[in-house]
């Protein structure tokens, strides 16, 4: 009898704790909520180049990805540029693909800035913001790391240095 | 800890103040002459009784009434807290600034120590879940004593427990006439009359006392309801904006629906065809009737991958208007806002000796072209665009933003005096001529607008908790409010006829009652001991 009452007692609470539990957790992740976690595969995309070339994220299997989200109208953008442009052609040939996506600009823009910039990757315009959805980008610039897995290994919020950018590179080459 | 058992034969649990069966009392520091604490008919609350495991510690705290209170209390102040300064989503600036630079010391004070966001907090929601706790606890503690008293009382109770009831009398004469009369009485007044070796005892209106766990039971579901909405995809609450003539995806929906704005319609009342309200529409100026916008749903069917155009299927259209909502598969629409955007701008070429017109131009600001061919050997070459212009810090012309809200370009005009250009900067109001006198220039000729719709994407899928909650809220005090738990007891002792009764509420109704009850008999009308007490000491 006393032993039931126990029971019942702890089954009780436990269950009360958990859904106290379950909304505090919620409460503290809802803020920073990532929609691509590390260690995940990375949402397949596709999209068309400036140059008219498709490409599909999932093509890339077996090469690291550098996937840079970016504006002309967004200062650290056009900062990190040349310095992703240059690794872009120091490991072009090591199994590292740079992608970047324009979100929502005209190509006009786009064509001038990278005309301006001298910028050699593919570069993409996400004209509906799909893909920037998808990847729940807030702030420019964002760029992911993706393995030769298509596991997403790392992203990062903000503007890179070039010695940042070469340590992206190594981590995610085969 | 062991179980008492009364005289009557009864076994009660360990802490029990009144033999459920018999009234009889149990707990010596009740055995004082007074009248009877009747709360929870005497019954053993179950964490006052013992103390041993840390589970039964956490119980016995959560099962308190004090406790309870207090938790309402500290949850008040420091919702009062949470209404000294704005909180967070009430600012327009970020809060690390805002507070300080609004409210001094004190609004950093308020700001540091997590006031701007009190409601969300981890510790305010500790304390709502806590309140929730105390609830289940506390009211499982009581109900179920009190429901075992209830329904394992007898008819016959202890002298003890008749003579100490607040409304009790004793008659002599006993008349088994006036008996069945007063049976009939009570059954007339819906009684349930119950009789045991000539004793009787009449109840009506139990179930008033449920009312208060009822009301409980719905304000867990109610917090139950508050607690799903932090569950993903129970409660939706996005902004959406789609401009006239595109297509977006409804945030939310795993891109499987998206909405197309054909037209934003913004209506004005108008004076000349409203003559009633003339002179109040000439004091307001200009007071709008109508923001709508024309939408089509439409269905993604086609399998593809996000950047690739998905194929659509047209669910239906809408005309979406404040308060009236498009509403598909738990999800509403509401007309929320509008914005006017620059969608193009034309200029003509000019001379600027003649001012002669030699072609115009129209520039899409979504999409500009590179160049615009005038013909007869005039062009417009665009060297560079600012949709939302401004001068960066180290004076390069820059933008702000994708959005077009101030257009600027850089313009080289071929002419066939000029055949290798002219480059021209020109800004709304502004025109730069960088390398010196131009022949030509670009005059402004017109702007085209368009309107984007502001949309709030909402799914509420925890409305049925609330709502039922809210409706068992509502059951359990109207239950425990306009019903009275009556009892009389007339049982005899000792060759007299004790009379003896007890309600939960409304004294006054029930001693109304009783005379009705005992009317057209020689039975006393059982006394107030409550009043008599208070009349003997203050010595009336």
């Amino acid at each position: 009898m006393k032993k039931r009452r126990l029971v019942i007692r702890t089954i009780i609470l436990l269950v009360l704790g958990a859904a106290v539990a379950y909304t505090l957790y919620a409460n503290f992740t809802k803020d920073n909520k990532q929609k691509v976690a590390i260690g995940e595969m990375a949402p397949d995309f596709a999209l068309v180049d400036m140059q008219g070339n498709k490409h599909r994220l999932s093509d890339y299997r077996g090469q690291g990805v550098f996937l840079n989200f970016w504006g002309t109208w967004c200062p650290p953008c056009k900062k990190e540029m040349p310095y992703i442009n240059n690794q872009y052609h120091q490991y072009k040939d090591k199994g590292v693909q740079v992608l970047t996506v324009d979100i929502d600009e005209s190509a006009l823009a786009v064509n001038q800035f990278s005309d301006r910039l001298k910028l050699d990757f593919p570069i993409m315009i996400d004209t509906n913001k799909d893909v920037m959805n998808v990847y729940g980008i807030e702030p420019l610039p964002a760029t992911f790391l993706i393995d030769k897995n298509g596991k997403v290994v790392k992203y990062h919020k903000g503007e890179l240095t070039e010695n940042t950018i070469r340590e992206f590179m190594e981590k995610i080459k085969p | 800890m062991k179980d008492v058992k009364c005289e009557c034969g009864h076994v009660n649990p360990h802490g029990t103040v009144l033999c459920e069966a018999c009234g009889k009392i149990l707990d010596e520091r009740e055995n004082k002459d007074q009248l009877l604490d009747m709360r929870y008919e005497g019954s053993a609350r179950r964490s006052q009784t013992y103390n041993k495991t840390i589970v039964d510690k956490i119980w016995n705290f959560f099962s308190s009434v004090k406790v309870g209170v207090w938790l309402i209390v500290l949850t008040l102040l420091a919702s009062i807290l949470g209404t000294v300064l704005p909180q967070k989503m009430y600012i327009d600036l970020p809060p690390e600034v805002y507070y300080k630079q609004e409210y001094g010391w004190f609004g950093e004070l308020y700001y540091r120590l997590g006031f701007h966001d009190l409601y969300g907090s981890w510790w305010y929601l500790l304390l709502i879940a806590m309140i929730g706790i105390s609830l289940v606890i506390c009211s499982l503690d009581r109900v179920v004593p009190l429901y075992k008293a209830l329904k394992v009382q007898r008819v016959t109770r202890h002298v003890g427990f008749l003579k100490r009831q607040r409304l009790f009398g004793i008659n002599t004469e006993i008349n088994d006439k006036d008996l069945h009369l007063v049976k009939e009485h009570l059954k007339e007044r819906r009684y349930h009359v119950r009789e045991e070796n000539g004793d009787l005892l009449a109840e009506k209106g139990r179930f008033s006392r449920w009312g208060p766990y009822i009301n409980h039971v719905g304000l867990i579901i109610f917090l139950f309801g508050g607690m799903l909405r932090f569950i993903p995809g129970m409660f939706v609450n996005e902004n959406l904006w789609v401009k006239e003539g595109e297509t977006a995806a409804v945030p939310e929906t795993g891109e499987t629906f998206y909405l197309q704005n054909n037209q934003f319609i913004l209506q004005h009342y108008d004076k000349d065809q409203n003559k009633t309200f003339e002179k109040a529409l000439e004091r307001a100026g200009d007071v709008v009737k109508n923001y709508q916008s024309n939408v089509v749903l439409y269905k993604r069917v086609s399998d593809n991958l996000p950047g690739e155009k998905p194929k659509l299927e047209k669910v239906k259209e809408y005309k979406v208007r404040v308060n009236h909502p498009l509403d598909f598969e738990g999800y509403s629409i509401f007309q929320a806002s509008f914005r006017s955007e620059l969608k193009s701008m034309s200029f003509f070429l000019a001379n600027k000796n003649t001012n002669q017109s030699v072609g115009e131009l129209e520039i899409d600001l979504q999409d500009p072209k590179e160049t615009y061919d005038l013909g007869n050997g005039y062009a417009v070459k665009i060297l560079n665009y600012f949709p939302d212009f401004e001068f960066a810090k180290d004076g390069e012309p820059t933008t702000k933003t994708r959005v077009p809200n101030n257009p600027a370009f850089v313009f080289q005009m071929i002419s066939p005096e000029k055949p290798e250009g002219e480059t021209s900067f020109v800004a709304i109001k502004q025109t730069i001529e960088p390398f010196g006198d131009n022949t030509y220039k670009m005059a402004f000729k017109g702007i085209e607008t368009k309107n984007t719709s502001g949309f709030i994407v909402r799914k509420d899928s925890t409305l049925w908790a609330i709502i039922l909650g809210g409706i068992l809220f509502m059951i359990g005090v109207i239950q425990g409010a306009y019903w009275n738990h009556r009892r009389i007891w007339i049982q005899q002792k000792d060759g007299q006829v004790w009379i003896s009764a007890h309600t939960n509420k409304n004294w006054y109704g029930l001693k109304q009652e009783i005379e009705k009850v005992l009317r057209d008999t020689k039975l006393n009308i059982p006394e107030d001991q409550q009043q008599s007490e208070k009349t003997d000491k203050e010595g009336i």
